[in-house]
């Protein structure tokens, strides 16, 4: 299997091509939202689709794991498994400290919406004085309750 | 020898378990903290003197001989940014001790923190030496998980949302980074990058373009190239300063190393790369500008820390041995300086108990050690002769002098980045430090571990940063020799067939 090989004959199938792409644009899709839980969904479609994109580039489906006594042309190539496999436990760490971080985001603040920036809204003010004004802008250190409010006030 | 380089990794991963095992015992966890960054350290300094003298020293994990194996590799690039990576670490772990932040302060003892902080040595490690695509993506891992638990670990409404910026953003580009990985290895069927850097030069222009283009947006994220920056300064302020001064010494270098690396071996350029250029530009003046906007200290610093991101990219979009050569050094001057900065403003908070600049002042008179500790830094990050950053940054300038039109005009916005810098810390100084001492802000939560508003600081705590500062200005003081270790690296990086016979065992 040489590089040039690969490249000019593609082994990946275009139902699956196709999946990929749904997946990944699905992903970003969801990233893209305020709502902890759903960026949580979002990472969790997008880390399938990158899953599946390395277990396309292995070579073409229906090949035998790399077990027994067949011959070595006709294995799946392990490397992409194995990456792919490394790649699945990383994602599944990684969404549940997100679950964590949304859980203890709805206990603090009582919803998991990614807050504005306090201080960026402040020097926005400075040049646009009719900006929603911070609502905690005497104390910036701990703006507890309050963020529930001006994140309503900027949404209308 | 050749085990050598697994050390860097192995002891902070054994420590990190040793310190779950004794998490009772908080003078146990500290002993073993820093007993094993200071192995490290030294292990570095070995490897640096090694590949110095012989060229890249390998080894093969498992017996596996390279492309097929996982190998670590420390060359001269590697092993210097290890050594100063180390340092720095090894100082913030200092300060974080003597603060108190790792055991809760005044309320009880925590497993996570020192833990985590090897955890993520032992990533940044890995990150350094990691010989291979894959493996880099796993060391990034490693090191980006330790860094969400030590920036979400004080369960603040503040903490929470900067974490979540700072965890969704890492999270997109570490699954763009995997996705990367598929595609090279679909075009090229190998990881190793040393095999990589001959078999990528043999695909179609094209593609080779979007492969490059894909890990440069990658560690664009990762080292908050402008316009990729936004999280870096809505996340870094709100952690405790010992924590901010690690991920802005050590996080974003080693993104910056991994741009290096990949870019270097697997896409050189003939002449400067200009894409690279306009992001250098881009990054400069939005950080700088950014910085001048400011009221909060450590945002403040985060804008600076993001535009001198921009002049080591300056550094690789020239793309020649100087270049590069002087990218190395100002890489191993901003660990130390912007960590040095970030420690001084913890300090300054501690003593004042604000992060707002309006509400400082005076500090001059109430606590002259600050000022000499501020004012050491801040010149150097400007650039001042004959300070390391003044060093690093003539490097770059007579680089980009050298090498045509382009390069040149980027050099002249070098220099103007160079003097908002200096405003924008003027700024500071004539804030907190001039003017009549303004009232101390009462702490907000006394119960929490981070204590603030107080004159007593424990004196481990000025000794670390004046450690980084003595380090820094050692930077400055061995320049001559540092550069010709950095000219090396530079020659290296272009020539890339030493890294190649090193890993593969022979010549192309």
């Amino acid at each position: 299997m040489t590089p040039g090989d690969l490249v000019d004959a593609p082994t990946v199938n275009l139902v699956m091509a196709l999946t990929v792409g749904v997946l990944y644009s699905v992903g970003f899709y969801l990233m893209l939202h305020r709502s902890l839980m759903r960026v949580l969904i979002g990472v969790v479609v997008l880390g399938h689709g990158t899953n599946l994109l390395l277990q396309l580039v292995g070579g073409p489906p229906a090949r035998v794991p790399i077990v027994g006594n067949s011959p070595p042309e006709t294995f799946a190539d392990p490397l992409p498994q194995a990456l792919a496999l490394t790649a699945v436990v990383i994602t599944f760490a990684l969404t549940t400290f997100l679950l964590a971080l949304g859980y203890r985001s709805f206990t603090l603040i009582g919803h998991d919406e990614v807050q504005d920036d306090l201080e960026d809204r402040r020097i926005a003010r400075i040049k646009h004085p009719a900006a929603p004004l911070p609502t905690t802008g005497d104390d910036d250190r701990d703006s507890g309750d309050d963020d529930r409010d001006s994140g309503d006030e900027e949404a209308r | 020898m050749t085990a050598l380089p697994t050390l860097p990794v192995l002891l902070p991963i054994l420590g990190a378990a040793l310190t779950v095992v004794v998490g009772a015992s908080v003078a146990a966890q500290r002993i073993i903290a820093l007993t094993t960054l200071s192995a490290v350290a030294t292990v570095a300094a070995v490897l640096l003197a090694a590949a110095d003298r012989s060229g890249p020293v390998v080894a093969a994990l498992g017996g596996w001989a390279p492309p097929v194996g996982i190998a670590l590799v420390a060359d001269r690039l590697s092993a210097l940014l290890l050594l100063v990576s180390t340092l720095v670490a090894l100082a913030v772990l200092v300060y974080a001790i003597s603060q108190r932040i790792a055991d809760y302060g005044r309320r009880m003892a925590s497993s996570t923190f020192y833990p985590m902080y090897l955890v993520l040595s032992a990533g940044v490690s890995l990150a350094y030496l990691s010989g291979d695509l894959f493996t880099l993506f796993v060391s990034f891992e490693i090191m980006l998980t330790a860094s969400y638990v030590l920036i979400t670990r004080r369960t603040t409404t503040q903490t929470i949302r900067a974490g979540m910026t700072y965890v969704t953003v890492s999270l997109l580009s570490s699954l763009l980074f995997l996705t990367a990985v598929g595609m090279v290895y679909a075009a090229t069927a190998t990881v190793n990058l040393a095999d990589l850097s001959e078999r990528v030069a043999t695909l179609p222009p094209g593609l080779r373009t979007v492969l490059a283009l894909m890990l440069m947006v990658v560690f664009g994220i990762k080292a908050a190239m402008v316009p990729l920056h936004f999280w870096l300064p809505d996340s870094y302020p709100n952690a405790p300063a010992p924590v901010t001064a690690l991920f802005a010494g050590l996080l974003t270098k080693v993104s910056f190393y991994a741009m290096v690396r990949t870019q270097t071996l697997l896409f050189p350029h003939d002449g400067p790369w200009t894409l690279m250029l306009w992001f250098a530009v881009a990054t400069m003046l939005v950080g700088a500008l950014g910085a001048l906007a400011q009221n909060d200290i450590n945002r403040l610093l985060s804008f600076l820390l993001v535009s001198h991101i921009g002049f080591m990219l300056f550094g690789l979009g020239v793309f020649d041995a100087r270049g590069l050569s002087g990218a190395t050094l100002y890489a191993a001057h901003h660990i130390t300086v912007l960590a040095t900065l970030f420690l001084v403003s913890g300090l300054i908070v501690r003593r004042t108990g604000t992060v707002a600049l309006d509400r400082m002042g005076g500090l001059l008179r109430t606590s002259p050690a600050l000022a000499v500790l501020f004012a050491i830094p801040a010149l150097t990050l400007a650039g001042i002769p004959p300070t390391a950053g003044f060093v690093a940054k003539l490097q770059l300038l007579q680089a980009g002098a050298e090498a045509g039109p382009g390069p040149v005009a980027v050099a002249a916005v070098v220099i103007v980045a160079s003097f908002l810098t200096l405003y924008a810390l003027a700024r500071v100084w004539v804030r907190v430090f001039w003017g009549k001492p303004a009232p101390t802000v009462e702490d907000p939560d006394p119960d929490d571990e981070l204590e603030v508003g107080t004159a007593r600081t424990p004196w481990p705590m000025y000794a670390a940063t004046a450690g980084l500062v003595v380090v820094s200005l050692a930077i400055a003081a061995f320049a001559g020799p540092l550069s010709g270790v950095t000219g090396r690296v530079g020659e290296d990086l272009l020539a890339r067939d030493g890294y190649r016979v090193a890993v593969l065992g022979s010549a192309p």
